[in-house]
């Protein structure tokens, strides 16, 4: 049997009263899309949170390729190779759409204490982030400042970004949103090449792209999973149906 | 509009030729205003890494003004008086030769940067700015509460320092040193920006969270720049205790602080050439609005409201064609 390359067991976190995680265990295979869908206020930014760093669980354990990784800081994370992106875009506004690949790069390389070779001018580099911006599409926007970027360009940036770390597991936090019918379209194509690369842990609100997409969807209610499996079985739950999907968006 | 890499060559061209002219017209006082002007433009230059590129709003940098000058101060009261500063467990001695205590000068600063950045950059926001200024006025204290070294009434060096094969009592030749250390300090912090370093310094300050998701360490990458800011502005501190051959508590109080910040803010936040064109408005301001008002503050109060409601880019902002603010 396979490892996971992402490991989720037993995560409980609260605030105050509010079980924002209540025993959520979750595995991420290597090669698949993994969704996780859930209603607002089901503790699905609070589970991201737990896996990319930021909060550490009460209890429970997240490996990562068989490393426990619980206690390490966002960026020891990333370092790993746990490629994130974001709701809502976290880029520098102020750079150019280069630099903030650029940026992606230093990081990945580990290369941050030098001081003295100018870093928009290494050719290792701008190869490379030449490179990610194309299979993003967004190569004719490398001098672009990010602020003059629309909504849909900066999601593009988001995974340019993600993919400079070369990571070995994406964790993306609703990619699609605010995306538009075409847009949405592109980046599911996109996504699919991409899980071949590294597994795709998917929080989508879009349920069209999360069922062209995913291999596996998890259902979170009020902290707790509570159903785990293929897009059929998902869609034929009673109790995801309930809970979530309502009768009638299955069935249309 | 001129570019901004015009305008800066601009600015330092000038404050070169001022004191060129005045060495012409015999007008030494001229020369040392621009002496004055450089050095301030140094420490500004020094806060403004961490400042401008880094968004560290530092409100203690006078502890690093102010290291530095008691570092030429303790350094030549004991090479003046012929006493060893400590004989156990080993020797040392004062000096007055400006290498070495300018060297002295900037690891005392990065040193006392370590410590307090440490602590500080724990913090972010208003925190951060109060627990700067309380830092700043520890040393403050300390400095006045010292008798050793002159206590509230600083300590008078008779001569200025020496720097090998110059006279650094013809003010001509002092400016040309400080000028000297000046070009060096913003070739150095221009490649810096330009650096990996740079990127992910500015990078930190604009997006903290994108810049901690690619694997980026913020706030030891916020340490370094803190201690390297301290390093610069500590080394205009030993230049500026050696221009006026006298140290005193005042270079740690916070209107040290403020003042160092002022500069800034009126030549342009984050801008390398900011802090010269900053500094050169306010000694200009205090000494002729000085000779015309006592309370000539009043106007550099309005100046400054002017520029911070107005004109954010500062001096070189509002003088140059929009360009990077991080390049």
């Amino acid at each position: 049997m396979t490892e996971p390359i992402l490991s989720v067991r037993d995560v409980h976190k609260a605030f105050g009263a509010l079980k924002a995680s209540d025993g959520i265990s979750l595995d991420l295979m290597p090669g698949e899309i993994h969704a996780l869908i859930g209603p607002n206020g089901a503790g699905k930014s609070t589970l991201i949170k737990q896996i990319a760093g930021g909060l550490t669980p009460d209890r429970g354990t997240v490996h990562f390729e068989g490393r426990e990784i619980s206690g390490d800081t966002v960026y020891e994370r990333a370092r790993l190779g746990l490629g994130r992106t974001f709701q809502i875009s976290a880029l520098a506004m102020q750079f150019t759409v280069l630099e903030n690949v650029v940026l992606g790069l230093v990081g990945e390389s580990g290369s941050v204490f030098r001081f003295f070779r100018p870093v928009m001018k290494d050719p290792a580099y701008l190869e490379r982030a030449h490179h990610a911006l194309k299979r993003v599409g967004l190569q004719d926007h490398a001098q672009t400042k990010t602020a003059e970027l629309s909504h849909g360009q900066r999601r593009q940036l988001e995974v340019a970004v993600a993919l400079t770390l070369e990571p070995k597991a994406f964790l993306m936090d609703e990619p699609m949103a605010g995306l538009g019918a075409e847009g949405s379209k592109a980046l599911t194509g996109f996504l699919r090449e991409l899980k071949a690369e590294a597994p795709i842990l998917l929080v989508e609100h879009d349920m069209d792209a999360v069922f062209a997409l995913a291999d596996r969807i998890s259902v979170l209610v009020y902290g707790k999973i509570i159903a785990t499996g293929s897009v059929a079985e998902i869609r034929a739950n009673p109790e995801v149906r309930a809970a979530y999907l309502g009768d009638e968006e299955v069935e249309a | 509009m001129l570019r901004e890499t015009h305008l800066n060559g601009i600015i330092l061209l000038a404050l070169l030729i001022v004191p060129l002219v005045a060495l012409a017209l015999n007008e030494p006082f001229i020369i040392t205003l621009a002496t004055k002007v450089t050095i301030l433009a140094l420490a500004g230059v020094g806060l403004n890494l961490a400042l401008g590129q880094g968004g560290l709003i530092s409100f203690g940098h006078a502890i690093f003004f102010g290291l530095g000058g008691y570092s030429m101060g303790i350094l030549a009261s004991h090479a003046q008086s012929f006493t060893p500063l400590m004989e156990a467990p080993f020797l040392i001695e004062g000096t007055n030769l400006m290498p070495v205590i300018w060297i002295v000068a900037i690891v005392v600063s990065c040193l006392a940067a370590l410590l307090v950045g440490l602590l500080s950059l724990r913090t972010s926001g208003v925190y951060f700015i109060m627990v700067t200024l309380a830092f700043g006025q520890m040393f403050y204290y300390f400095a006045i509460s010292w008798p050793a070294y002159g206590g509230e009434d600083g300590l008078v060096i008779f001569v200025r320092n020496e720097f090998p094969g110059l006279n650094t009592l013809v003010p001509i030749q002092f400016f040309g040193l400080c000028f000297a250390v000046l070009c060096a300090v913003l070739f150095f912090v221009s490649k810096l920006n330009k650096s990996a370093f740079g990127l992910a310094l500015s990078g930190a300050h604009f997006n903290p969270e994108r810049a901690e998701t690619v694997g980026i360490d913020i706030t030891r990458v916020r340490l370094v720049a803190f201690v390297i800011s301290a390093g610069i502005t500590g080394l205009a501190g030993a230049l500026f205790a050696d221009l006026n051959r006298f140290v005193s508590p005042t270079m740690f109080s916070w209107h040290t602080s403020g003042q160092i910040m002022i500069f800034i803010i009126l030549g342009g936040v984050a801008r390398l050439y900011g802090p010269i064109a900053g500094a050169a408005v306010y000694i200009i301001l205090e000494h002729y609005l000085g000779a015309f008002s006592e309370y000539w503050q009043i106007y550099l109060g309005l100046i400054l409201l002017f520029v911070v409601l107005f004109a954010q880019g500062g001096l070189i902002g509002g003088l140059s064609k929009r360009e990077a603010a991080h390049d």
